[in-house]
């Protein structure tokens, strides 16, 4: 690949009730193929998107949270999810999917991909990011 | 400036389609140059040629056709997306067992693949949503 970008997706819709976060999670899945830069950003609503415990049965769709899990493996480890959007919906990191990656370059150790940042630190992650992608 | 335009939403529900337009034909008059114009989640339905919108108001759809001859662009519904929402070329429609294609000229549907090399090729990438 003759150059790499740095690329954020910028999440902010809670899953089901529009397509966009699967949409969106598509994107992520077959732009891995073109070795770039990726992060993820989850903020407003779109921190609902990797909640624990979705069951759609109801509903009628398929539960595609289990997708967000197999991220490490396409090497996205970069995910951003905004405290005061957590905070503004009564909820914490542990209500979150604990999603992992496993660092080749530290003999396979399994390590957290999301990282908890304020919104202030979302701006400047937004500000060093040559392609943001808003869902 | 090389620029790629990124559509998410269909004609006339949002107003995006209308202000990705109005911002690329400025764009092109300024001398930039359009890489592409990707079309994603509702905005494949900016390319079917079956709309048929009142006549004393914009035609979303022709106006891409228009804007694209004029100025050689490249249109490109996102496949995943345009097979969600059955918007297709002669291939898709043979490749799908559909008994009819509804693409509108100028456009082409292919994978988002076309997205990402978009956004690594140009030097801005502006997205257009709701």
């Amino acid at each position: 690949m003759p150059q790499t970008k740095k690329f954020l997706y910028v999440n902010r819709k809670a899953p089901y009730g529009t397509i966009y976060a699967l949409e969106s999670l598509e994107v992520v899945l077959i732009g891995a193929a073109f070795e770039q830069d990726v992060s993820l950003a989850f903020l407003d609503d779109g921190v609902y998107q990797i909640m624990k415990g979705q069951n759609t049965d109801e509903a009628g769709m398929k539960n595609f949270s289990p997708t967000y899990k197999a991220l490490g493996d396409y090497d996205v480890n970069k995910i951003y999810v905004e405290q005061e959007s957590l905070d503004a919906r009564g909820l914490t990191l542990d209500d979150l999917l604990p999603l992992k990656w496993e660092d080749e370059d530290d003999d396979w150790a399994e390590k957290d991909s999301i990282k908890v940042i304020s919104a202030a630190e979302m701006a400047t992650i937004m500000d060093q990011s040559d392609i943001v992608f808003s869902f | 400036m090389k620029f790629s335009v990124m559509i998410n939403e269909g004609p006339y529900t949002h107003q995006a389609s209308d202000s990705a337009y109005h911002f690329t034909r400025a764009a092109l008059e300024d001398g930039h140059e359009c890489f592409r114009i990707f079309f994603y989640h509702d905005g494949v339905n900016n390319g079917t040629r079956l709309a048929s919108p009142p006549q004393d108001d914009r035609n979303i759809v022709n106006r891409w056709s228009e804007l694209a001859r004029e100025y050689k662009l490249d249109l490109v519904l996102c496949v995943a997306a345009a097979q969600r929402r059955g918007i297709a070329d002669a291939d898709e429609a043979k490749r799908n067992g559909k008994n009819a294609d509804n693409i509108a000229p100028g456009f082409r549907i292919s994978g988002l693949g076309q997205l990402i090399e978009a956004g690594i090729q140009s030097d801005r990438l502006i997205t257009f949503g709701d």
